[in-house]
């Protein structure tokens, strides 16, 4: 008779003499029951410590802005510096690991409105006092004059540097491209649609394919610019003017618009008959946006003092982060590691804020790492059961931006209800529904 | 051990040596089928049909990283320690039923010898309680006249020792070794492993039988009045009551694969309970006496009962159906199914351990009476519990004498998981202390406790459509009529019994009005055939001719 029996020796969980005891594993199912209510479980538990660890607002920089803070630079060759300028004309360089001022000066007699860093780290400026402005933050002490300046015939709105050469685009009623070198008041090369007259608000360089130009004017319309032909290239007429753009940095054909209609469209220069998606969720005008490092993920700050974060292909926002005494957002940015998010208001504070409202940056062990992939994987898996959905979905938001939402939910849906109401009335295929990705198009021209 | 490397043999070799890389071919298939069938999650998904481009492309990659595991997981069982004991006959003449326990001992190892071991309690009653871990690390043995002891059988370390006075008519652990509940003559108490007492649980009155669900910390307990209750042990609320209505009961069991408990009934019914529903979510009929014993294997799929008409009847719980059943020489008084699926039954002063292919025998089957693996007893100790140990080869066995553990060679799972919470053999209380945390935070909740286990997640697709019909307001409404109309063919049409049926003679509307011209219009094409066969028929045969309604 053969027989033989189980012996397992404790040894074999833990060698004698060593404090570390093994933790054999084995994978058949029968053992391990329960497999989908337990990740269930296990992913409503990460669902709401992410919510409980949620805290976005970092800190302010101090001291702030005396006015406003209307416009934001990056500088392209530093992870660490960024400036800000403000309504009375004052611009700062702050850095972002010390939190503190590193440079200011009084750059305009009022509002910077744009503001960009050159290559070799100096620093452009255009205001409404019909001036551009170079500064040296770097090698230049506090409060010293500009090194050169552009006058203008009109008050500026934003200017935006070319990625390789030195020159960089300002915006006015035309678009005017100047070279750093030479400080004569006549542009290079000046940029506009034919029959356009109306003042461009924002102008933009691909940092990519970089002579491509877009910019967006009061008159409503959104124009892409080639710099090589010297001529516009497309224009196209949106129902409400447009604030602000942002070029996808990763996928270069790609441009986000900032408008004042609540919504911010992504659009696609290569085929600009309908947006690729349209971001709803601001109650009043969207008055910046900027794409994310990565080019996954959007920002955009709004006339009702909230900051919206958004995925690029959903249609709703992520998170939306907003505090007591923060006014008006004019402008925010990502910072270039992809953690942060900056914001300038009408109060004059810059606020610096997470990116995950629930990340933490410190160095993790090889466990919690593995935990946080773990619980990440259970959220994507699970993330349409209900509770999970609604946990992760609630967020606090102030009582005017409730209720306005509100008000304008009502508002949309008795506009539905009547274009509803006159198709039922009308001769078939007469009035017929329009995507919502074209709604916005007003007109197009090339 | 990587999984790309035996999921894709280079094409090179297929082309200069086509016999061997065929037979390689399909030796890779077999294990990616046996990888699928012991570790894979159901049916693959066809994606192929799909028309969404993000969802095809989404499902294409979960199925591949699903088949990945599967492969990847059953790569990984060349790390498992262990394999499984056995007792095999060396030539015909030899039987497994006729082993001693003494040989046994003396064919395996020494520490393994040992854990076979007899506690002589003679005089303190007949011990219908004994109960193991479910790491299997420590013994509780209660005797009918209030004796409970707990110990850690191995070391031979008594936790506690009670007297407690009183009948004590069932005792189980609950989520570790540091506390279990006991039945007692009027209510049941939990007990710290030291002994003190924690906890009455005044509710719980006058409980039969217990079984404590781990994953959700409830302890059920189903009293003499037949009611069966729950209460979450983590948090000590009631969660529900149950009264089966079907009088004392005479067993129960868990189901480890869904929680759903098992009560044995006097006229030999069982009946499936779980605490979201207050009738039975299955009432079988296995016995025509009562229920003695119940036992429910691993996975889930066998429920092995015996009863007071001395049959023992297997179950498959998935279909509801009887498998077979036999004869036992007195009734059974008691099961345990242990990891790898043998099946214990303690009948009279005997114990049989059957092989796994209990289960799959066929009633059809030229052996009407399986022949047991290993049998035990018969020297007047009358058996009244009988419990595998988990993850050793040891069945413990409580009598009326005390309390015997025998050496069942195969039994016990050999290759415990260690991080799955209260199954590590060799846990450390620091270890212990933290899987309790963890186990608590995971618990379930009872809602999810339901015949299918992995419901949780899938799509309700008849409510969806029921929604999506009621959402569609401006669907166009069925037309009656229309309907009726295409469907005269009896004597009595469908139209007419319309007319008949819908209410009122007298009055008369649209819908009323409708179906009566269609009824001419019928009438009318009827008599107009008529005319046609009896033309068509001659007038001899033209009394054939009839009107069909």
């Amino acid at each position: 008779m053969k027989i033989k029996a189980l012996s397992r020796s404790a040894a074999s969980a833990q060698a004698p003499g060593s404090s570390v005891s093994r933790l054999p594993r084995n994978l058949d199912p029968d053992l391990h029951p329960f497999e989908r209510a337990r990740e269930y479980t296990r992913a409503l538990n990460a669902t709401k410590l992410e919510r409980m660890f949620a805290a976005p607002f970092l800190a302010s920089f101090d001291p702030g802005h005396v006015d406003g803070v209307y416009s934001f630079a990056k500088d392209p060759e530093s992870l660490e510096h960024f400036a800000s300028g403000s309504g009375d004309g004052v611009v700062k360089v702050w850095d972002l690991t010390s939190r503190g001022e590193i440079w200011q000066g009084q750059a305009h007699e009022n509002m910077v409105k744009g503001m960009c860093w050159t290559r070799d780290k100096r620093l452009i400026t255009c205001g409404s006092d019909r001036t551009i402005k170079l500064f040296d933050p770097y090698n230049t002490p506090t409060k010293s004059p500009p090194t050169m300046t552009w006058l203008g015939q009109n008050a500026f709105t934003s200017v935006s540097q070319h990625r390789s050469i030195p020159s960089f685009a300002a915006s006015s009623s035309n678009i005017s491209i100047y070279e750093i070198s030479r400080a004569s008041a006549t542009p290079v090369q000046t940029l506009s649609w034919p029959t356009a007259i109306d003042t461009i608000t924002a102008v933009s360089f691909n940092q990519t394919e970089t002579s491509i130009l877009a910019s967006c004017a009061v008159d409503r319309a959104v124009i892409l610019y080639d710099l090589r032909t010297n001529s516009p290239l497309h224009r196209n007429v949106l129902n409400f003017a447009s604030n602000a753009i942002s070029w996808n940095p990763m996928e270069a054909f790609n441009f986000a618009v900032a408008n004042e209609d609540h919504n911010v469209y992504i659009f696609d220069m290569r085929n600009m008959k309908r947006a690729l998606n349209v971001l709803k969720g601001h109650v009043a005008a969207v008055m910046s946006v900027e794409f994310s490092p990565t080019g996954e993920e959007l920002i955009s700050g709004s006339y009702d003092r909230t900051i919206r974060l958004w995925n690029r292909a959903k249609g709703h926002s992520r998170d939306i982060y907003h505090t007591k005494r923060m006014q008006r957002v004019f402008s925010v940015a990502w910072t270039p590691d992809n953690n942060y998010v900056l914001s300038g208001s009408d109060d004059g504070n810059i606020r610096l804020w997470r990116s995950r409202a629930s990340s933490r940056q410190g160095v993790k062990s090889f466990a919690q790492r593995q935990k946080l992939e773990y619980d990440e994987a259970l959220k994507e898996r699970y993330k349409h059961m209900p509770e999970i959905r609604r946990i992760a979905r609630h967020r606090h938001l102030p009582k005017q931006v409730k209720k306005a939402s509100e008000i304008k939910n009502e508002e949309l849906n008795a506009i539905k209800r009547r274009e509803e109401n006159e198709r039922r009335h009308t001769k078939k295929a007469k009035v017929r529904r329009k995507a919502e990705r074209e709604k916005m198009m007003l007109a197009r021209e090339q | 051990m990587t999984s790309n490397s035996p999921s894709k043999p280079p094409k090179a070799r297929r082309k200069s040596n086509s016999q061997t890389s065929d037979a390689e071919a399909l030796a890779l298939a077999q294990h990616v089928d046996s990888a699928k069938k012991t570790y894979g999650r159901g049916a693959q998904i066809r994606t192929k049909s799909m028309k969404d481009k993000k969802l095809r492309s989404n499902l294409k990659s979960l199925e591949s990283k699903y088949r990945n595991a599967a492969l990847q997981a059953k790569n990984a069982e060349i790390l498992l320690d262990n394999s499984a004991g056995l007792l095999e006959p060396e030539n015909e003449l030899e039987r497994t039923y006729k082993v001693r326990q003494d040989e046994i001992k003396a064919g395996v190892a020494i520490e393994t010898a040992k854990k076979g071991f007899e506690l002589r309690l003679e005089g303190l009653g007949p011990y219908d309680v004994c109960e193991y871990t479910r790491n299997g690390r420590e013994l509780l043995i209660g005797g009918r006249k209030g004796h409970v002891a707990c110990m850690d059988w191995r070391d031979g370390k008594l936790g506690c020792e009670l007297q407690l006075g009183e009948t004590v008519r069932d005792a189980k652990w609950l989520h570790n070794n540091q506390s279990f509940a006991v039945a007692q003559k009027k209510c049941v108490y939990i007990y710290a492993r030291d002994g003190v007492e924690i906890h009455q649980l005044k509710k719980h009155v006058e409980a039969t039988h217990l079984e404590f669900l781990p994953y959700h910390f409830l302890l059920a307990s189903v009293s003499t009045a037949g009611v069966l209750r729950y209460t979450d042990t983590s948090t000590g609320q009631m969660i529900t009551e149950l009264p089966t209505h079907l009088g004392p009961p005479t067993s129960l069991c868990q189901n480890p694969h869904n929680a759903i408990l098992h009560v044995g009934h006097q006229k030999g019914t069982v009946t499936l309970w779980s605490p979201n529903s207050t009738t039975p979510l299955v009432k079988l009929l296995p016995h025509h006496g009562q229920v003695r014993a119940l036992a429910v294997d691993r996975a889930g799929r066998y429920m092995v009962s015996t009863g007071q008409d001395r049959r023992m009847s297997v179950w498959d719980i998935r279909m509801f159906k009887e498998v077979h059943t036999h004869h036992l020489r007195q009734p059974g008084s008691t099961i345990s199914i242990s990891d790898r699926n043998l099946t214990a039954v303690g009948w009279g002063t005997q114990v049989s351990i059957f092989k796994p292919d209990l289960f799959t025998h066929s009633p059809d089957s030229a052996i009407k009476v399986l022949a047991p693996y290993m049998s035990w007893g018969g020297e007047g100790q009358t058996i009244s519990k009988v419990k595998f140990c988990p993850f050793e080869d040891v069945l413990g066995i409580s009598h009326t004498q005390g309390f015997n553990s025998i050496l069942v060679p195969g039994s016990g799972e050999p290759n415990p998981d260690a991080l799955e919470p209260g199954t590590n053999p060799f846990e450390t209380s620091k270890q212990r202390r933290e899987t309790e945390v963890r186990a608590v935070l995971e618990k379930l909740q009872p809602e999810m406790i339901s015949l299918d286990p992995n419901f949780i997640g899938n799509l309700d697709l008849a409510s969806d459509e029921q929604r999506r019909r009621e959402k569609d307001l401006d669907a166009k409404k069925e037309d009656k009529i229309a309907k009726l109309k295409n469907k005269g063919r009896g004597r009595n049409s469908a139209l007419r019994r319309h007319l008949r049926k819908s209410g009122q003679k007298n009055v008369i509307d649209e819908e009323k009005v409708r179906a009566k011209e269609a009824l001419r219009a019928m009438d009318k094409r009827e008599m107009e055939r008529v005319k046609k066969l009896k033309a068509e028929y001659g007038p001899a045969l033209e009394r054939f001719a009839r009107k069909r309604f």
